[in-house]
């Protein structure tokens, strides 16, 4: 299916849900608001033409003091899906306001999203709503803050952790 | 009166004549440095002729820790053990800038420097180190154990 054949058949579907969308070089973005994002999700992954049957990748975006951003939602969520059984591709993203860092989960609809959130939820500081097992992936349970975050000192150590160390 | 004392020292530097050749060692190997010191292990650099070609892939049966490549702050804890368990006497070679020194790893991951968390008696620079440099390390680190200048 074209990408922009996938996008109007999401807005079809979400209708104002959809905030916006573009495509850059052949990679097709939808822009979908907080509370049409599991609906989103999971049209593209039943729904018999788009048949999104694979999260590739579910990650974030900081945007600190980006230009034309200062104002805006800080941080995006960004959704890579494939479909392997029709062989397109697609990107769903989500604004994140920096008080209210909540984006409902995707773990019910592919499983692998339990640690993409995980990661997420360590790097950036994100919370997923009604996520099984919400802990920190790569890095240790004592470490504060979230390190990928743009106002996350590069110089900053932590104390080290382990027995007598 | 001097028998005693004689015979000691004597025993001292037969016994580091000893140990230095034969050092069995750990290899804590986490990172891109383990290529380097494979390439040293093997025949054309030969380690063995050090005496130091056995590696022990048990800690308790280990005399050096050789710690090869990055060490993130959640390893660090692992290095930790890992060194504890090792027998006295015993000694610890950091192998390349990364465990040096964090290497070009400035962030928030790695920890810099493994001295910061157990001792170390060599340090061996390179990112990574050319086999002749780890054979010259090598080789400080013999006389180090020859002069019996271990932490008891």
């Amino acid at each position: 299916m074209d990408g922009s054949a996938i996008l109007a058949r999401l807005r079809g579907r979400l209708g104002a849900r959809v905030l916006e969308t573009h495509d850059h070089l052949g990679d097709h973005t939808a822009v979908v608001a907080s509370e049409g994002i599991v609906d989103a999700l999971t049209f593209c992954r039943d729904d018999a033409l788009l048949r999104f049957d694979m999260l590739m990748d579910l990650t974030a975006v900081d945007y600190l003091k980006f230009p034309g951003r200062e104002d805006g939602p800080r941080f995006d969520v960004v959704y890579h899906l494939y479909s392997v059984a029709h062989n397109h591709r697609v990107r769903l993203k989500v604004r994140v306001e920096q008080d209210a860092p909540l984006v409902p989960t995707a773990t019910g609809l592919w499983p692998i999203a339990n640690w993409l959130e995980r990661e997420v939820w360590d790097m950036f500081g994100i919370r997923f709503e009604g996520h099984p097992d919400l802990r920190r992936l790569l890095m240790y349970e004592e470490f504060v803050g979230h390190p990928l975050r743009k106002d996350y000192p590069i110089e900053r150590r932590q104390p080290l952790i382990g027995p007598n160390v | 009166m001097g028998v005693g004392t004689f015979f000691t020292s004597k025993l001292d530097e037969a016994i580091g004549w000893a140990r230095k050749f034969s050092i069995f060692q750990y290899p804590f190997v986490t990172a891109c440095c383990g290529m380097e010191y494979m390439a040293t292990a093997c025949s054309h650099y030969d380690v063995d002729r050090f005496g130091a070609g056995l590696p022990r892939f048990s800690p308790r049966q280990a005399d050096v820790l050789f710690v090869v490549g990055t060490i993130s702050h959640k390893m660090a804890p692992v290095l930790k053990r890992i060194y504890d368990q090792m027998c006295e006497p015993k000694w610890v070679v950091a192998f390349g800038v990364c465990t040096c020194t964090g290497g070009f790893y400035n962030n928030y991951a790695t920890v810099q420097g493994i001295d910061t968390i157990i001792p170390v008696d060599v340090y061996i620079p390179g990112c990574p180190p050319r086999p002749e440099s780890v054979i010259d390390g090598l080789m400080k680190l013999q006389d180090k154990i020859a002069a019996g200048a271990q932490r008891y």
